[in-house]
């Protein structure tokens, strides 16, 4: 099924504070969402440290369709679709390398790095052919802001920082905890396959309402102060920044410890190299207040969350399979602090993580639960009588509302809107 | 090597115990088989990952394998609430080597599972190390190599 909604009907379907099931599990939804967002507007890819030197690739997507990160012979990030002009293999099966060209295995065409056809297998069969337009084809977009890799399939558009707007901060709050500013991204990921539509794990991730209950078997026995933050009493904020970009924002709570590195669950004497580098790259005071504020939660839409120690990618592979990719932040020039950012990650996100199993667990029941007819909404009011704005323009709300989902229906219900 | 067919035995009833607690999700009894030293390794990305340096799935010393437990004993793990019904083959088991530093044993596993969600297969290619205390052995490191964990994979919050 693959029929045109008209746009009337989006508004039957996203009202301000519900909306319908359908937009779940329409299989005719999910692939207008796949022309009018995840093959138009802009979708993280990949971060520049995944491929370091010349002539690095690694493969990634966009929603359900692969694509090669490679940083080409002369070192510019380029995304190629792996697709050989030819008879459409892919041109390349090996997640990751390193190599100057790509030949594919069926007739031998060979393609250089920034996707130029360089040669075919027995050439005078192709007199008066046109070789240079049978490149692989190129992401016609590629914005990078802070060693973060953008694409977009739409040939015009907004710019990325058009696009990434007042959600720019929650990166550059990211990149300072770093002593070099900035990130890499270099342990791996972890894959995990989950039974259910996107959608419920994009507006889970600034959900502030379910850790209290969803967590509460690992915070009642482990010694965090994680559900603190998401109680009725927490100064935490939801914020929308708009084009469906949202965050909590735990700056609040951690500034009232007023305690540096509390927001990691530690302190400058467990970490005293990393200290010692903040220190003398920002000064004492500036170091101070980035290791009380802590790095991000915020939720890049469609595909990137930041959630304070793990970089999340959402995955859409049909309407009611997803995958979440998973990896633990490195911060340049701070090895004592990444070695517990990776081990903290392992315990908690992924397939057997602590806490992410049991997040999946609600996001496959979410999915499950649509097949009940009544009520045939979802329910997002949560909040709304209380939605102000903060000194940017931004509504912000309570950390347990509902703003952030009702942020993220906005932008989606005007891309969906938009012929 | 020459085959110690006591030996042999005496580890075959030890995997087939340690199985047996997993898919009764015999929690405490599982978690005593471990010594102070532990290492529970599930690699991701491959078999050969470096644990201390990327990620794995699970990568647990002796007091993450106690949080572990407690969490599943919580009732309020939903991913194990209600628990997945288990069943594992262990095969192919090989022993290795025993010398002082333990007794070093390999195994196929084959799981079927099934939960809410559906019903899943696992396979993974193991690897043991096991300690002699007294009249009982324990096990010090316990490495799950499942054969997709190069491709994303569900929920996995049984003990694997």
């Amino acid at each position: 099924m693959n029929v045109e909604v008209p746009h009337r009907q989006w508004a039957s379907l996203i009202e301000p504070g519900r909306v319908h099931g359908s937009l779940y599990s329409d299989p005719g939804i999910f692939n207008l969402e796949l022309e009018k967002i995840w093959y138009r507007a802009w979708v993280y890819v990949g971060h520049t440290s995944e491929v370091p030197n010349n002539n690095d690739y690694v493969t990634k997507s966009i929603g359900p369709m692969p694509v090669l990160m490679v940083r080409d012979r002369q070192g510019e990030i380029r995304l190629l679709l792996n697709r050989c002009p030819h008879r459409g293999n892919p041109v390349c099966v090996i997640e990751k390398g390193n190599r100057s060209s790509f030949t594919c295995p069926y007739h031998s065409w060979t393609f250089a790095n920034d996707g130029r056809l360089m040669g075919y297998a027995f050439p005078d069969g192709y007199e008066g052919v046109n070789k240079s337009e049978l490149g692989l084809s190129s992401v016609p977009r590629v914005a990078i802001y802070r060693g973060f890799v953008f694409a977009s399939m739409a040939a015009e558009g907004p710019t990325l920082e058009e696009h990434l707007g007042g959600a720019r901060r929650a990166i550059d709050q990211l990149c300072d905890n770093s002593p070099e500013g900035e990130i890499e991204l270099t342990a791996g990921f972890l894959r995990h396959r989950t039974k259910a539509n996107w959608k419920f794990i994009l507006e889970n991730e600034c959900d502030g309402y379910h850790p209290g209950f969803v967590h509460a078997s690992i915070f009642s026995i482990a010694d965090s102060k994680i559900g603190e933050l998401y109680g009725a009493e927490s100064t935490a904020l939801t914020r929308d920044f708009g084009n469906g970009h949202t965050e909590v924002d735990l700056r609040p709570e951690f500034r009232r410890r007023d305690v540096p590195l509390s927001w990691f669950g530690t302190t400058v004497e467990r970490l005293p190299a990393y200290a010692a580098a903040m220190e003398k790259a920002y000064g004492p005071d500036r170091a101070r207040k980035i290791m009380i504020d802590g790095t991000p939660h915020v939720m890049i839409f469609p595909n990137l969350f930041i959630a304070e120690i793990q970089l999340f990618v959402i995955q859409p592979i049909c309407v009611d399979e997803s995958i979440q990719h998973v990896t633990a932040l490195q911060f340049k020039g701070a090895p004592d602090l990444n070695r517990r950012m990776r081990q903290q990650t392992m315990g908690s996100v992924g397939p057997a993580g602590f806490l992410l199993a049991d997040d999946s667990e609600m996001y496959e029941r979410n999915q499950r639960g649509l097949a009940v007819r009544d009520p045939e909404w979802l329910f997002l009011e949560r909040g709304a009588h209380r939605e102000r704005r903060d000194e940017n323009g931004f509504l912000v709300g309570h950390a347990t509302d509902d703003l952030p989902s009702r942020g993220i229906w906005r932008h989606y219900k005007s891309l969906m809107e938009t012929a | 090597m020459a085959i110690d067919n006591g030996l042999l035995q005496e580890v075959s009833q030890f995997l087939y115990q340690e199985a047996r607690l997993q898919d009764t999700h015999a929690y405490d009894e599982w978690e005593a088989l471990w010594d102070d030293d532990a290492v529970y390794w599930v690699p991701a990305n491959g078999e050969d990952s470096d644990p201390e340096k990327e990620m794995s799935f699970i990568y647990d010393n002796r007091s993450r394998i106690a949080l572990r437990i407690k969490q599943l004993k919580t009732g309020k793990r939903h991913s194990q609430t209600p628990p997945s019904r288990l069943a594992r083959i262990i095969s192919n088991i090989e022993l290795l080597s025993a010398a002082d530093d333990g007794i070093h044993v390999a195994a196929n596993a084959l799981i079927f599972e099934s939960n809410m969600r559906g019903e899943t297969v696992w396979a993974s290619r193991n690897e043991y190390t096991l300690r002699r205390i007294g009249d009982t052995l324990k096990m010090t490191r316990k490495k799950v190599a499942l054969v997709n964990s190069d491709k994303p994979i569900y929920t996995l919050s049984f003990l694997v």
